[in-house]
């Protein structure tokens, strides 16, 4: 019998029969089996988004007839075994995953990857509908370096937002958070410390803690540093006022021993359904709506960043692909950093929930969200997120440093020490390893 | 046959032999081989390590000379300073702890008593796992909202307590994962050392009338205390250089509170790429390695004599 919705389903497949066909005769002419034979080692950080690459790694396989050769390592060794491979000059990699929040400027220095501004431009290597212009502005920016050479490809935004525990919000009537005053005060009002629920949580493990004071001096419409990246911004009456409101919501709102958090054990007292709030980032949906994972799947929202008083903005961290200069076969390594980017792959990501995507193509797919666990309103919080995002952390090449210094001084005030104080200390330690990254 | 062999040399050829074959020259080859490996994986990185510590180098950038330099900035370094001071406050209680509790455990399980064998067997399985691995189920267990530990002592009408999230509570409890993993090895050292003791001591001691406590006060202690000395120099030297478990569980944090010279060390070279500085900081911990198990050597020696 032929139903209303099967005949819904023929049209639109003859509708959407001209632009698949133009699509695979735009395909056909490009030759993917260039680099058939030849096999490409990637190294990547565990994350969904390496997840995804290597669940359809065959697909690359059979399309290119390229073998790859992938492992995915924890991100914090895997960030100093590559760089630390990367110095050799012989690196066991052909293409790296890596944060450019953590890693953009000290690869740049070394130029360690390729500049992918020839390849790009090269119709012969590089597929017509890649179309690199569909990528953000933001992101094309964030990929490049301060000398103008793009070494690496975008693959993903990880947006900051706050996932919420909607029945804890409605079993005390509480609307959700548009600023930060309103979310410190709910946090006050969610705490009940004697059945052990708390109104937030967040990272405070120094280090780790350091893009949640960020998120609130956003809403300070301030960064941590100057845009030419030579002073820092972090001991200003803004930075003491985001580091204050830091300290009152870690200190009266989160779980005894939120010093020692990160994002795991924040993600663990959340899907217990312990916790109304948690600020994050977007990339650790998937096991919050994943029911046997979750206590509470069934009851996560998602809250753009709250507005802070002078300004409204979230933290942004993007994962990006390169080609090493010392790869032996550079133009294979392209196509698999080109095919990691392309418009379908971050489709599947962003379906399967690994982060936003850097292509504006994807949010117009209208079957993105088709089966997907994670709803309109993880979309919508994800598309309004994009339109206020900013850098989380400064990108400079001690950005470790700058992590671990006022880290510790963030937990310090978790501790109840003075904001002021701490901030003023840790830009005082901090100032000399910056200028010196700075003479080179 | 060897007294026949000896008898048909020569004495002429006998005296001659000293002066016309050096066999010890002939021997060097035979060492070559290790001597190789030695001078490869020990001395050539050690003599690198030294080099490199005098030098300002950061991975990606240029190499320069600077003497003593990096030696000089540990003075006024607080991280270190704090580093080094917290490093011999976790060993000296990861010393103590699985000492008294392993000395006690040998002298149980030298007893007969049903079971034994499996419950030794028991007692030794911390020991075997992955210290990574335990680190882990540890760090879950510690969760101060959803670990059992907490859901442990509620239970049993005790407060619930911040484990590793808290800087005053972290090294004990760091201490206590390692003696409930290293105290299978110091009672398992120190049980070989009472089951060689001779019977003769404890019945004469029985025959004069001496208690139980004055039999292990006055002989079972002083003939077992080398092997305690054995067990007590491996079990500070590797918890001088415990870096797993902490690792692991705490990273160093909260803050820097549990950070050892070891977590420091490896921060310096490995998250902020500061080689020269590492480098540094490994040639004084190998100084204080040595100095302490020298301490430890001596102090057996002394007790051996004695």
């Amino acid at each position: 019998m032929v139903t209303r919705r099967t005949l819904l389903q023929g049209s639109a497949a003859i509708l959407a029969a001209p632009a698949l066909i133009s699509r695979a005769n735009a395909q056909s002419k490009f030759d993917w089996q260039q680099c058939k034979g030849q096999t490409v080692v990637v190294t990547m950080s565990k994350n969904p988004r390496a997840d995804t690459l290597q669940k359809y790694q065959k697909e690359f396989e059979a399309l290119t007839g390229i073998k790859v050769d992938s492992e995915q390592m924890p991100e914090q060794q895997q960030r100093s075994k590559a760089i630390l491979e990367l110095s050799t000059g012989r690196p066991s990699f052909d293409v790296l995953h890596y944060s450019l929040h953590v890693s953009k400027r000290i690869i740049g220095q070394g130029k360690w990857l390729e500049d992918l501004r020839p390849y790009v431009a090269n119709a012969a290597l590089t597929a017509p509908d890649f179309d690199f212009t569909d990528f953000s502005p933001s992101s094309r920016t964030t990929a490049t370096q301060p000398d103008g050479r793009m070494d690496s490809l975008p693959l993903e935004s990880d947006f900051w937002l706050i996932y919420v525990n909607k029945k804890l919000f409605a079993d005390k009537g509480i609307k959700m958070p548009t600023t930060f005053d309103e979310m410190l005060t709910a946090a006050r009002a969610l705490t009940d410390k004697s059945s052990q629920t708390y109104g937030f949580v967040g990272r405070g493990l120094r280090n780790a803690n350091v893009p949640v004071w960020t998120n609130f001096l956003l809403g300070q419409n301030q960064e941590t540093i100057t845009p030419d990246a030579h002073t820092l911004l972090t001991d200003t009456p803004q930075a003491i006022a985001a580091a204050e409101m830091y300290k009152s919501i870690m200190r009266d709102s989160a779980p005894p021993g939120v010093v020692g958090f990160n994002w795991n054990e924040c993600q663990t007292s959340f899907m217990q359904g312990k916790v109304a709030m948690w600020m994050d980032g977007v990339g650790f949906t998937p096991p919050l709506v994943d029911k046997t994972k979750s206590k509470i799947a069934d009851q996560v929202g998602f809250v753009t960043m709250p507005a802070g008083p002078t300004g409204h903005g979230c933290s942004v961290f993007t994962d990006a692909v390169g080609v090493t200069s010392q790869s032996k076969v550079k133009n294979a390594a392209y196509l698999y950093c080109q095919w990691a980017t392309g418009k379908q792959m971050l489709l599947n990501m962003v379906r399967a929930g690994g982060g936003a995507s850097p292509r504006l193509s994807t949010y117009q797919d209208q079957g993105l969200m088709a089966n997907s666990p994670f709803g309109q309103e993880w979309l919508g919080t994800l598309l309004a997120s994009a339109k206020i995002a900013r850098s989380g952390l400064p990108e400079i090449i001690p950005v470790n440093e700058f992590r671990d210094t006022f880290g510790v001084a963030l937990t310090n005030m978790i501790g109840g020490a003075d904001a002021a104080t701490e901030l003023k200390k840790a830009t005082e330690n901090f100032k000399p390893i910056l200028e010196k990254s700075l003479q080179g | 046959m060897s007294h026949a062999a000896t008898t048909v040399v020569p004495a002429s050829n006998a005296a001659a032999r000293p002066s016309s074959r050096n066999y010890a020259r002939s021997y060097w080859l035979f060492i070559l081989p290790a001597g190789i490996v030695v001078a490869a994986v020990i001395v050539f990185p050690w003599i690198f390590t030294l080099f490199m510590s005098l030098q300002d180098f950061h991975v990606g950038g240029a190499m320069r000379f600077v003497g003593l330099a990096n030696y000089e900035r540990m003075l006024s370094d607080d991280r270190f300073i704090w580093a080094i001071i917290r490093t011999f406050y976790f060993t000296a209680l990861a010393v103590i702890f699985p000492t008294l509790i392993g000395v006690a455990a040998a002298v149980c399980f030298n007893k007969h008593f049903p079971l034994r064998g499996l419950a030794r067997t028991i007692f030794i399985l911390p020991m075997m796992a992955t210290p990574v691995a335990i680190a882990l189920v540890w760090t879950m267990m510690f969760h101060p909202q959803l670990g059992v530990l907490n859901y442990l002592l509620t239970s049993v009408g005790l407060p619930p307590s911040t484990w590793v999230y808290d800087s005053a509570t972290v090294i004990p409890t760091l201490v206590m994962v390692e003696t409930w993993q290293w105290t299978p090895l110091i009672m398992l050292i120190v049980l070989g050392g009472l089951a060689s003791l001779p019977q003769d001591p404890y019945e004469a001691a029985a025959l004069d009338g001496a208690s139980g406590w004055q039999a292990f006060r006055h002989i079972t202690l002083p003939l077992v205390w080398p092997f305690i000395m054995v067990a007590l120099v491996l079990r500070a030297v590797d918890a001088l250089k415990a870096f797993d478990t902490i690792f692991v569980i705490t990273g160093g944090g909260p803050g820097t509170s549990s950070e050892t010279l070891n977590l420091y060390l490896y921060q310096e070279a490995f998250s902020y790429y500061d080689i020269g500085y590492a480098s540094a900081i490994v040639v004084v911990f190998f100084i204080l390695i040595m100095a302490v198990t020298l301490v430890l050597m001596g102090t057996r020696k002394k007790a051996k004599a004695a």
